[in-house]
């Protein structure tokens, strides 16, 4: 598959060395278990090492050259993994003291992580006399997660880490094969007009020698002649028009088809991504890499690819036509060529850079634009618009430089063109001259050759523009296929079961999930009866979103199970399962549209009194109405116009209309004050009447409604339970409830650490 | 205020920080406040719980057993390596791999785009590559020639 091409090779390549060498090490009897290529010393300094577990002991060798040090497992051993900014360290302990730290940089932290997992196994096997669990399953040899139906790993093939290459451009072959025909047509097209292009140069030879010099010679001219070669002529213009309109319009009317079809494919699949891929990726990132990458391709195929053929063929044909006349003279054309094409290639590098740097220093003008302008209100608050200025004028005084730069070649390069072209008319002409002195060549030979040669230079230029080009249009194809490439890491079941009616029960069972390398949650267990309210509360980072995540599967889980009415979640239809949630955000979105457009989102379908009915049930009804246009009043992509609560309470609505059996409130108040949120809580009382609710807040006064709390804290629960009777067991919940009662005072009096200005002499 | 500590470095290779009030704190780590701005000045010993427990306010003032311990423990956790040489790249079009001369040594990395690349100042540079590592330029002017054409397409 080319998408593994670009993937980063799995580690076995690099660890044949070193496996050999280990496995000199060992006594008889002793295995290897895994091994960490270290490629840190303890000062951070870029250097080879080895740690290696086998069934007996831990063997270390810092760098290369120093020796190998070995702890023989014993009980009290304790292997540490930690990793910061880009930096992994394992720590070995034993009861009394640290006995050894490496260091390794983040590329390798997976080895390590499985490293440290062996450590663990070889130890406890080896101290208990039984033989290690085996792993359960052949994991990727990267990183150990599981592989996919075709050997791949899932989780390493998206991350890319090779530079692009033009190859990409080949992959573009997929979305040409519904246009074979017409791409076949194309170029048979293509083919014509350019030959017919040929024909004019070819007349002007029998005009010259058999019309003009011999007229001058004192022969009459002879009509019947001179019109066929006209008409020749003429006929042959009109042809390579017709040709080449035909073409050119066939060929980008593919090529733009192309793009569309590139587009529509790369959103759909985005829309089919889970929401992990969207939390790596900027909004701006993903709207050029649809929008103008896209563009960028069709450009290329339409206008670039399409000049470079036809110019190619150009040149052969001429080259073919120019040495059946005369191959001496044909060679003396020729020959200069090569070199001019170099010349040629020299000066449109530079000028490629200078105007990559020009598009660069323009973002950079852009970039100041759109600080700015949207941090206008600060600007002014703080008089800072001066230095705004300032900052503009220094941006673009470096585009002018830039500029200036590319302009002085730029300028250079069209009159070294017409130099060169002059000069290859030159080499011809004295050649030319000289041939026709000796009677080999006619004039009228000469004359087409120079016409034939004139058209040739002027086509080298944009023959050499292809290579960057391609360089551009490559990157471009390999941005979207990074999308395309993007497996979906919630699938959507073979054979997925139907959803009858649902009663809202909910079960996790041993739930864990990871992000990366990084464990989030670790056995969840917990059973929501249908039509209870539950409670999520807990420090931010405990987890609780990601397990509203895991519950509306937006990701899937890691370990365990999350079932509904007793059937696990990944058996069911995607978008069956998700229709009987209802999620309302805090920070609810609002697509562009009508307020009614907005309430009906999740069912389009809805009437008119329905979309009434469930805003006079979210209690917007009244501040609707009160607007402009009422339910057919616009609103933007955040709702301008309308306050944070209004556009909760729309959110609330849209909920209510699905009428989920299931509902979610993220936060849906904490981003309103008290008294709005007592407006949006009246609408909420009524959303969560009947259904199960699973409520995340940060303020816990809005969670007295609950009928179970659960606690949370560093991805478990650590306790469940009512409101007061989680206050007298006097546990997590209670230093949570009252770390927010004594919050205002507490902050007031920020203790502040000691200082040290100056320390005396000899007192550290 | 002046306050007088203790730092020593346990068994366990953890740094005890003992506070005047007698106060210790166990695997306190020196972060630097402007790592790249001014490195020597504003460290902040953060206890395990994340909770700042000294602030020193210039690492030079410091009596010299104090600060080699810093410095140490400093070096074993800052890895921003300083780009001095740019041997090659693999392309002008990103993503590339560069190859380069650090402080640290010679290493590969991958850039991601021209994006990956922020100006420090007027001629310092920070340039993360694909994994998150970041890569120092102190001063652009300061490379080589070669060094400095290779940089100058990305800029």
């Amino acid at each position: 598959m080319e998408s593994n091409r670009y993937a980063e090779k799995p580690d076995t390549a690099q660890a044949e060395p070193w496996r050999r060498e280990a496995e000199s090490l060992l006594a008889p009897g002793e295995s290897l278990s895994a091994g960490l290529r270290l490629d840190l010393d303890a000062e951070l300094h870029y250097a080879e090492g080895l740690l290696l577990v086998t069934s007996r002991r831990l063997l270390a060798r810092a760098t290369h050259g120093t020796g190998w040090q070995e702890w023989t497992f014993r009980p009290d051993l304790r292997l540490s993994h930690r990793d910061h900014a880009g930096v992994g360290s394992l720590e070995l302990f034993d009861r009394a003291a640290r006995l050894g730290s490496w260091r390794f940089t983040i590329g390798q932290n997976p080895a390590a992580l499985r490293l440290a997992d062996a450590f663990e196994a070889q130890l406890q096997s080896h101290l208990s006399g039984r033989p290690p669990e085996p792993p359960e399953e052949e994991g990727c040899p990267k990183c150990g997660a599981p592989l996919d139906a075709e050997g791949e790993c899932p989780a390493c093939a998206r991350q890319i880490h090779a530079p692009p290459s033009t190859r990409t451009l080949l992959r573009l072959g997929r979305f040409a094969r519904p246009y074979r025909w017409p791409l076949f047509w194309g170029f048979i097209l293509t083919l014509a007009s350019t030959a017919a292009a040929m024909v004019p140069p070819y007349l002007t030879m029998p005009l010259m020698d058999d019309v003009l010099i011999p007229y001058q010679n004192g022969q009459p001219i002879d009509v019947s002649l001179v019109t066929l070669l006209l008409g020749g002529l003429l006929a042959a213009a009109l042809l390579a028009w017709g040709l080449s309109w035909a073409k050119t319009y066939i060929l980008s009317l593919v090529a733009e088809h192309i793009g569309s079809d590139l587009r529509t494919v790369t959103f759909e699949h985005l829309m089919g991504l889970s929401l992990e891929y969207f939390g790596g990726k900027r909004t701006g990132d993903l709207m050029a890499r649809i929008g103008s990458e896209s563009d960028r391709i069709c450009q290329f195929l339409s206008i670039h690819v399409l000049d470079f053929i036809t110019d190619v063929l150009m040149i052969a044909m001429t080259a073919a036509i120019l040495f059946s006349i005369n191959p001496w003279l044909a060679l003396a054309t020729l020959l200069p060529l090569p070199f001019i094409a170099w010349l040629i290639q020299l000066v449109r590098d530079r000028l490629r850079t200078g105007f990559e740097k020009a598009d660069r220093i323009w973002s950079e003008i852009s970039n100041v634009l759109a600080d700015t302008i949207p941090g206008i209100r600060v600007v002014k608050a703080f008089a800072q618009e001066a230095r705004e200025t300032r900052r503009f004028r220094a941006a673009n005084a470096v585009n002018l430089a830039v500029n200036d730069r590319v302009n002085r070649v730029w300028s250079l390069f069209s009159p070294t063109i017409t130099l060169l072209t002059a000069i290859g008319l030159l080499v011809v002409w004295a050649f030319g001259i000289w041939l026709v002195s000796r009677d080999r060549i006619t004039v009228g030979v000469l004359t087409a050759f120079l016409a034939y040669i004139s058209r040739f230079y002027t086509r080298l230029d944009s023959m050499s523009r292809i290579v960057s080009t391609t360089q551009r249009a490559a990157a471009g194809a390999k941005r979207l296929f990074d999308i395309l490439d993007h497996v979906a890491s919630v699938p959507e079941p073979a054979r997925p079961l139907r959803l009858g009616e649902v009663s809202g029960r909910i079960e996790l069972r041993e739930v864990a999930f990871r992000y990366g390398n990084r464990s989030v949650l670790r056995g969840v267990d917990l059973a929501i009866a249908p039509g209870e309210m539950i409670g999520l509360v807990g420090h931010s980072g405990s987890g609780k979103t990601t397990l509203v995540n895991l519950i509306c599967r937006f990701y899937d889980v890691t370990e365990g199970a999350i079932r509904l009415d007793g059937a696990d979640i990944r058996s069911l239809a995607l978008a069956d399962y998700r229709r009987n949630i209802g999620l309302v955000l805090q920070e609810p979105f609002l697509f562009f549209g009508s307020v009614a457009d907005n309430i009906a989102y999740g069912k389009p379908d809805a009437t008119r009194e329905e979309i009434v009915a469930a805003a006079r049930a979210a209690h917007a009804h009244d501040f609707i109405l009160r607007l402009p246009q009422g339910y057919d009043s616009l609103v933007g992509e955040r709702g301008q116009g309308l306050s944070g609560g209004e556009r909760q309470r729309i959110s609330i609505a849209r909920a209510l209309l699905i009428d989920p059996r299931i509902l979610i409130l993220d936060e849906a108040t904490s981003s309103v004050d008290t008294e709005t949120e007592r407006e949006i809580q009246k609408a909420l009382d009524n959303l969560v009447r009947g259904r199960t609710t699973i409520a995340i807040a940060h303020r816990l006064s809005t969670l007295r409604k609950a009928d179970r709390l659960v606690v949370m804290e560093r991805g478990r629960i650590v306790e469940v339970g009512s409101h007061d009777a989680l206050m007298a067991r006097e546990g997590a919940y209670f230093r949570l409830y009252q770390a927010q009662a004594r919050n205002v005072d507490a902050d007031a009096a920020g203790a502040e650490p000691p200082r040290i200005e100056h320390v005396k002499r000899g007192q550290s | 205020m002046t306050a007088d500590i203790r730092l020593e470095r346990n068994a366990f290779g953890r740094l005890v920080l003992t506070c005047a009030d007698g106060e210790t704190v166990e695997g306190v780590v020196p972060v630097r406040a402007f790592p790249i701005a001014a490195p020597d000045d504003g460290i902040a010993l953060v206890a395990p719980d994340g909770r700042e427990a000294a602030w020193i306010e210039r690492l030079d003032t410091l009596p010299a057993p104090l600060r080699q311990l810093l410095e140490e423990e400093l070096s074993r956790r800052e890895f921003m390596p300083e780009i001095r040489r740019i041997h090659g790249v693999s392309s002008f079009a990103t993503p590339s791999a560069w190859s380069v001369g650090t402080d640290r040594g010679d290493t590969e990395f991958v850039l991601w785009g021209e994006e990956f690349i922020r100006r420090l100042g007027k001629s310092g540079l920070l340039i993360e590559d694909s994994r998150g590592i970041h890569y120092l330029v102190r001063d652009l002017k300061a490379l080589d020639r070669t060094s400095r054409r290779l940089l100058d397409r990305f800029l």
